[in-house]
């Protein structure tokens, strides 16, 4: 552009072509679509890796223990001769459910809770602030760990105590940006045209509020993600011998001087993953302007 | 600020009680019997009954919380069902190791973070700022236990400069208990410095465009000095707030790199505790860090109160 700078013809076409302020703020780049990508890959063989020409994730080869990733197993194969490959993506399953279920009833309950303290205030806000107070208390991972040295582990025991866990977060979340609307004049007119608090909160305040949950959710899975890894790492997600990152990562981690590849190779794709879906919340974050303060 | 004090003194008590109450509850109103656990599936209804009687799980609930609260208030937390070690004494043979990795790895990662906030506020959109936040963004995502094996990988296994499990205590020799914790905190410091280092950058960003400041630098004052004294301890407000946080992060960090350095600490016991079942040493654990946990975040409520004198009103 400089280049042309004393051609006035040149200057007003380039500044013609030169996309306007608004436009680079819409576009999301590759630090969206990148990131966009690898979730759709995890997500497409994590949903199909039944039809996949996979071998079995628990099926043990003796014939081949311990090798190298080569031709026939891309990502070779684990101490007992099982396919990495194929236990990566079957472990993508739990990491994925897990994450995703979670954070969903998560959402669910603390959008409620968070909807109807920012809303009504008074009386009903100091009891749901007290509550979420109570739960914050304890140090979650502690929890899930009494837990489930009670219940034994399982993959619905881990999605309602580490949903229940995220509630206030997204309780916050949803408080804040409720009474931020709250106090629009839209909801003034509506509330003056007659509109009940059910209409109020139905119509007009979830659908403003429910945008920037959805985009600090994915925070909330990134951070589900991980945990459950820990957990299944420490042995209380899914029971031995199914597959998952953390499990995988932990039976690696046995011959780690000899066969770094093992855990390392489950540890990489949790590692992509969790980045992605950080890349994505802060790309879309930026866009809709969810201010960190409004927490 | 006498009266602040008593307001957070007594919402204090309160919340210990809640959690006390809590961990009772916890172990006691879940599905599962635990003289059943401990007897095995196929123990006989008498012996059942009696290994009840015997942990006082037939009496009523509210007896049963007040006896094990009067039991946690001296410091009885009773015995594990399978060693039959009392609880206490397990805990706090273990709690020194623990304690030390976590001020190690706080420290550490306050180490990384404060330094490198100050620098890229003071030079935000910089290339040092840019390459620090791209650290900061990778690291965010890499989950402790990996950043632990990974430092394993590398520096114990590889060049061998530090020992990759074992523990020595401090008091017989400081140079190894340090080598046997250097990776452990490392681990932990380097999951928890982006949130510091990203809170601290932001609030230090609003600080710098201060009037005062100003004031400042036309006074001629340098700009390490105007950084350290003037700016940083007005900027630190969300990041003593979150340290206090992050050390619920820590807890969690600590229970698996113990378990993969093989650091005797009560994240590995606590560990260990659930694998066999044994719930009361699990109930004592849970207590006694959930009661720690509450602690560190009152006094990190009084920091608040030193640092910013508004919030005593």
């Amino acid at each position: 552009m400089s280049a042309f700078a004393d051609d006035p013809g040149h200057e007003t076409a380039s500044a013609m072509a030169a996309p306007s302020p608004m436009q680079v703020r819409d576009r999301l780049g590759f630090r969206f679509w990148l990131p966009a990508v690898w979730i759709a890959i995890v997500v497409a063989l994590a949903t199909t890796a039944n039809l996949l020409p996979l071998p079995s994730p628990i099926e043990t080869d003796f014939a081949a223990l311990s090798n190298w990733p080569d031709r026939t197993h891309w990502f070779g194969t684990d101490q007992l001769g099982r396919d990495i490959l194929s236990r990566a993506i079957f472990g993508a399953r739990i990491s994925l459910t897990v994450g995703l279920l979670a954070p969903a009833l998560g959402l669910g309950i603390g959008m409620l809770l968070g909807m109807a303290a920012g809303y009504f205030r008074g009386r009903v806000e100091a009891v749901i602030a007290a509550a979420m107070d109570a739960v914050m208390a304890f140090p979650g991972i502690l929890v899930v760990l009494a837990v489930t040295a009670y219940v034994g582990a399982s993959v619905p025991l881990l999605v309602i105590v580490l949903g229940v866990l995220t509630v206030p977060t997204f309780m916050r979340v949803a408080r804040a940006n409720t009474l931020v609307f709250a106090q629009h004049d839209f909801v003034l007119a509506a509330r003056a045209m007659g509109a009940t608090h059910w209409r109020v909160l139905s119509l007009e305040i979830l659908p403003n509020v429910v945008i920037p949950m959805l985009i600090y959710a994915l925070l909330v899975i990134s951070r589900i993600i991980v945990v459950e890894g820990v957990l299944s790492f420490l042995g209380l997600s899914l029971p031995a011998p199914w597959p998952t990152w953390g499990n995988m990562i932990a039976d690696g981690q046995v011959d780690l001087a000899t066969l770094p590849y093992i855990p390392f190779i489950p540890a990489a794709l949790m590692f992509l993953t969790v980045l992605s879906i950080n890349l994505i919340g802060e790309r879309l974050r930026a866009r809709t302007d969810l201010r960190g303060s409004a927490l | 600020m006498m009266s602040y004090f008593l307001r957070k003194l007594l919402r204090l008590g309160v919340v210990l009680l809640v959690v006390a109450a809590a961990s009772f509850l916890l172990m006691t109103l879940l599905p599962g019997d635990v003289a059943l656990a401990l007897l095995g599936n196929d123990a006989t209804p008498e012996a059942v009954a009696q290994v009840r009687a015997e942990l006082g799980l037939d009496q009523p609930l509210l007896l049963r919380y007040l006896h094990w609260l009067g039991g946690f208030l001296r410091g009885d937390l009773g015995r594990s069902y399978i060693t039959q070690v009392p609880v206490m004494e397990s805990i706090l043979d273990r709690l020194p190791v623990t304690i030390e990795l976590m001020l190690l790895s706080q420290g550490l990662a306050l180490l990384i973070a404060v330094p490198a906030g100050v620098l890229c506020a003071y030079k935000a959109g910089s290339r040092i700022d840019q390459f620090a936040n791209a650290v900061a963004l990778l690291l965010l995502a890499a989950p402790v236990f990996i950043l632990a094996i990974l430092l394993m990988f590398l520096f114990a296994l590889k060049l061998r400069w530090l020992p990759s499990t074992g523990y020595v205590p401090f008091m017989t020799d400081p140079v190894r208990n340090l080598a046997h914790l250097a990776l452990p905190a490392l681990a932990i410091a380097l999951a928890e410095w982006p949130s510091l280092f990203a809170v601290l950058r932001a609030d230090m960003i609003r600080t710098l465009q201060q009037d005062y400041i100003a004031l400042a630098k036309a006074k001629g004052l340098g700009p390490a000095f105007i950084l350290f004294r003037h700016a940083l301890r007005p900027s630190s407000f969300t990041l003593v707030t979150i340290s206090g946080l992050q050390i619920a992060a820590t807890i969690a960090g600590a229970l698996v790199v113990e378990t993969i350095f093989g650091l005797p600490g009560i994240g590995r016991m606590l560990t260990g505790a659930v694998y066999n079942r044994d719930m009361m040493l699990v109930q004592g654990c849970v207590a006694v860090i959930s009661v720690g946990y509450v602690l560190i975040n009152f006094g990190v409520d009084l920091i608040y109160a030193l640092l910013d004198p508004r919030v005593r009103q």
